[in-house]
C-alpha cells in the first residue's frame, strides 16, 4: 500500500515537468516578440535590449526554462507585462474567486448527479431512469456558456432576480453575505450542469453494475431490507463516484474560463482572457501553470484517496 | 501503470473489443442500430445538419451578409424575418443555416485529424510496447494532465486567433484522448491466441497489425472518437466565442453568440438563437454515439 503510493507520487513528478516545459513552450510558441504590447513601435534598439534581458529574453531556452522554474518553485513567476504586478499574487487573488466558484459548482453537480444517477440505476428503464437519463444527456450536451447566457436572460434580464455579471460589490473584496453571495448564484448554477450530468451517467452505470452482483442477490435472500440494500449499494458506489468529483472540480477550475467570460467573474478565466487580448505572456504562461499544476496534484489526491478507500485497486 | 484509470467511456471502448465477433457482426450492429429508435431520430437530426452545411448557401431566404441598419435586432416572427435580425440587421435564418458549414467543419475536422493521428500513435505504442511504449505513453500523459478546455484555450491563446490555429489546438487536445484508447485497445488485442498464431507461423509485425490487429481494433477506437465530437463542437464553438476561432463577418454559432451578447437586454431569444443550434447538433451527435456503442457492446 505505501509502496503503491510512494510509487504513485514518483510517478507524478515526470508529468510535472512535462507540464512546466508545455507552459514555457507556449510563450516561445507565440508568433512575434514577447514584448511587442509594451514597447512602443518606434523604440530604440538599445531600449529593446534593455527590457529584454530585464524579462531575461536574451538568455538561451534552456537557461530560461531552468530560471523560470526554479523561481517559480520559490513563488516568482515574474511580472506581468501589462499591469507590471507579480503573477503570482494575480494569479492566487483569481484561484480564490474561481475556487470558490468552482467548489460550489462541483458540490451541486455532485448532489443533483447522484440523485439522479441513483434513481436511475434503481429504476432501469422505467420513467424515472428516463427523466434522469435525458437530464444527464442534456447536461454533458449543452454549450455551458450558453446556457449561461440564457440564465441571464430569464433570471436577470426578464424577472430581475439575481444581477447578470459580476463579482460582487466592490469586485475585489469578498464576504460571505446575500449581497456578495447572490453574483454566484447563476455561475454556480451553470457551471454545476457539466458535473451533474458526468456524475449522473457514472452513478447510474455503477448503481446498475453493482445491483447485478452476486452479493446483493444473496442480501436479498437474506431478507435485508431496501434500506440496507441501499447503504450497501452507496458503500461500493462512493469511491468511484468521489474519484469523478474531483476529476470534475479539476477540470471546472481549468474550463471554467467561458463560463467567467459569460458573468464577468473575476476569476482564473478572467485573467486569462486579459493575458490572451493583451499578450501578456508571463501571466498567461503563470496562470496555466498554476492551474495544470492544480490538476495534476487534485489527480494525484483522488488517486491516494480512492486507493484508501478501496484498497483492492492498490492490488491491480 | 496508467497515469489516471481510465473514464466510464473510455472503459467502454476497451471492453468493445472483447465483445465476441462472428462473420455477420457489422450486420447485427446495423441491425440493433436501426432498431434503436433514439439513435435513429438523432440519425436523421446529424443528416438534416450535414445537409445545411453542404447545401446551406442554396438554401437561405435570404443573403446572411446583407447588413441593414434599418431592420437591426427586429424579433422572431418579423415580416420577412422569420427569425429576427443581428446586431448589424443581418437576417438570422439565413445565418443560422449558413452558419452550419463552418460550425460543423471546426467541430468534425480536430477530431477527424485527431482519430488518425490519436490511433496511429496507440496502435504503435500498444503493439511496440516496451520502451517505446513508454517514450510515447508518457509524453500523451503530460498533455491528457491539462484540462481539455485549458489547453484548448491556452494553444489557441498563444498561437492567435483564427481557423487554423483553432483546429491545430483542438486536434492537439484530442490527440492524446484517443492515442490512450488506441493504446489500451491494441495492447488488449496483442495479446490475443490468434496475434501469438500469426507471429508463430511467421508474420512481419506490419502484417500481423494490418491483418489481425486494425480490424479488431479501430471500431471501437471510433466509437470513441463519435463521443468526442460534441465535445469538439462546443469547445470549437466556445474559442470562436472568445474570440478565438473564427473571425468576422463569417457565420458560425459560437461567433455568432458572441457578436449578439450585447444584445440581450434588447432582442434576448434571437440573441440565444446560435447557442440552441449547438445545443441541438451536440445532442444529436451525442446520442447517436450512444447508440452506436450500445449497438456494437453485445451484451446488451
Amino acid at each position: 500500500m505505501l509502496g503503491y503510493l510512494l510509487r504513485r507520487i514518483v510517478y507524478a513528478l515526470p508529468i510535472m515537468v512535462g507540464v512546466a516545459l508545455v507552459c514555457f513552450a507556449l510563450v516561445h510558441l507565440a508568433p512575434g516578440d514577447p514584448l511587442v504590447s509594451i514597447l512602443p513601435p518606434d523604440a530604440s534598439a538599445d531600449l529593446a535590449a534593455q527590457m529584454r534581458t530585464l524579462y531575461g529574453f536574451d538568455r538561451s531556452y534552456p537557461e530560461q526554462f531552468l530560471s523560470w522554474v526554479w523561481r517559480a518553485l520559490h513563488g516568482d513567476l515574474g511580472q506581468s507585462i501589462a499591469s507590471g504586478r507579480p503573477v503570482t499574487s494575480e494569479v492566487m487573488t483569481a484561484v480564490g474567486h474561481t475556487l470558490r466558484l468552482a467548489v460550489l459548482a462541483t458540490l451541486i453537480g455532485f448532489v443533483l448527479g447522484s440523485l439522479f444517477g441513483f434513481v436511475g440505476g434503481y429504476f432501469q428503464r422505467a420513467w424515472p431512469d428516463r427523466l434522469a437519463s435525458t437530464l444527464a444527456v442534456l447536461g454533458v450536451s449543452v454549450p455551458h456558456y450558453w446556457l449561461g447566457m440564457v440564465m441571464v436572460i430569464v433570471f436577470s434580464a426578464m424577472l430581475g432576480w439575481l444581477p447578470a455579471t459580476g463579482g460582487g460589490p466592490g469586485e475585489v473584496e469578498w464576504a460571505w453575505d446575500w449581497n456578495h453571495l447572490q453574483y454566484m448564484v447563476l455561475p454556480a448554477i451553470t457551471m454545476s450542469v457539466i458535473p451533474m450530468g458526468i456524475i449522473a451517467r457514472t452513478v447510474r452505470a455503477l448503481v446498475a453494475e453493482i445491483l447485478a452482483q452476486e452479493f446483493i442477490v444473496g442480501l436479498r435472500a437474506k431478507g435485508l431490507t431496501h434500506l440496507g440494500i441501499f447503504g450497501h449499494v452507496v458503500k461500493n458506489a462512493a469511491p468511484t463516484a468521489l474519484a469523478v468529483m474531483g476529476l470534475q472540480l479539476g477540470y471546472l477550475l481549468g474550463g471554467s474560463i467561458l463560463i467567467e467570460t459569460v458573468f464577468a467573474w473575476p476569476g482564473t478565466g478572467f485573467l486569462l482572457n486579459s493575458a490572451i487580448f493583451q499578450r501578456d505572456l508571463p501571466l498567461l504562461q503563470g496562470t496555466i501553470l498554476v492551474l495544470a499544476m492544480f490538476f495534476v496534484v487534485l489527480n494525484l489526491l483522488v488517486d491516494v484517496l480512492q486507493t484508501l478507500l478501496d484498497p483492492r485497486i492498490a492490488r491491480a | 501503470m496508467p497515469m489516471t484509470s481510465l473514464s466510464a467511456s473510455e472503459t467502454a471502448a476497451v471492453a468493445l473489443v472483447q465483445a465476441r465477433r462472428s462473420p455477420g457482426y457489422w450486420q447485427s450492429v446495423l441491425t440493433r442500430l436501426l432498431a434503436d429508435k433514439v439513435a435513429m431520430g438523432a440519425g436523421v437530426v446529424v443528416l438534416l445538419l450535414l445537409a445545411m452545411a453542404l447545401f446551406g448557401p442554396w438554401l437561405t431566404p435570404a443573403d446572411p451578409y446583407q447588413a441593414s441598419m434599418l431592420s437591426r435586432l427586429k424579433p422572431i416572427g418579423t415580416d420577412g424575418y422569420p427569425l429576427g435580425t443581428d446586431e448589424l440587421g443581418r437576417d438570422m435564418l439565413s445565418r443560422l443555416i449558413v452558419g452550419a458549414r463552418l460550425s460543423l467543419f471546426m467541430g468534425l475536422t480536430p477530431v477527424l485529424f485527431a482519430f488518425i493521428i490519436g490511433s496511429a500513435i496507440g496502435i504503435l505504442a500498444g503493439y511496440a510496447g516496451g520502451w517505446v511504449n513508454t517514450a510515447i505513453m508518457r509524453t500523451v500523459d503530460v498533455f491528457y494532465a491539462f484540462p481539455s478546455v485549458l489547453l484548448a484555450i491556452a494553444l489557441s491563446g498563444a498561437l492567435g486567433a483564427g481557423i487554423f490555429n483553432s483546429l491545430l489546438s483542438l486536434t492537439i487536445v484530442f490527440v492524446p484522448q484517443i492515442a490512450r484508447v488506441a493504446e489500451a485497445v491494441t495492447a488488449q488485442a496483442k495479446g490475443r491466441d490468434y496475434v501469438e498464431a500469426a507471429r508463430a507461423s511467421g508474420a512481419n509485425a506490419f502484417t500481423i497489425v494490418r491483418v489481425h490487429v486494425l480490424g479488431n481494433v479501430l471500431g471501437p477506437i471510433f466509437v470513441y472518437a463519435t463521443s468526442l465530437i460534441a465535445v469538439s463542437l462546443i469547445l470549437a464553438s466556445g474559442l470562436s466565442f472568445l474570440g478565438l476561432g473564427v473571425k468576422p463577418p463569417e457565420p458560425e454559432w459560437g461567433l455568432m453568440l458572441n457578436t449578439l451578447r450585447t444584445a440581450i437586454y434588447v432582442q434576448p431569444w434571437v440573441a440565444a438563437l446560435p447557442g440552441a443550434m449547438i445545443f441541438i447538433t451536440s445532442i444529436a451527435f451525442n446520442l447517436l454515439s450512444d447508440g452506436l456503442r450500445s449497438a456494437m457492446d453485445n451484451k446488451g
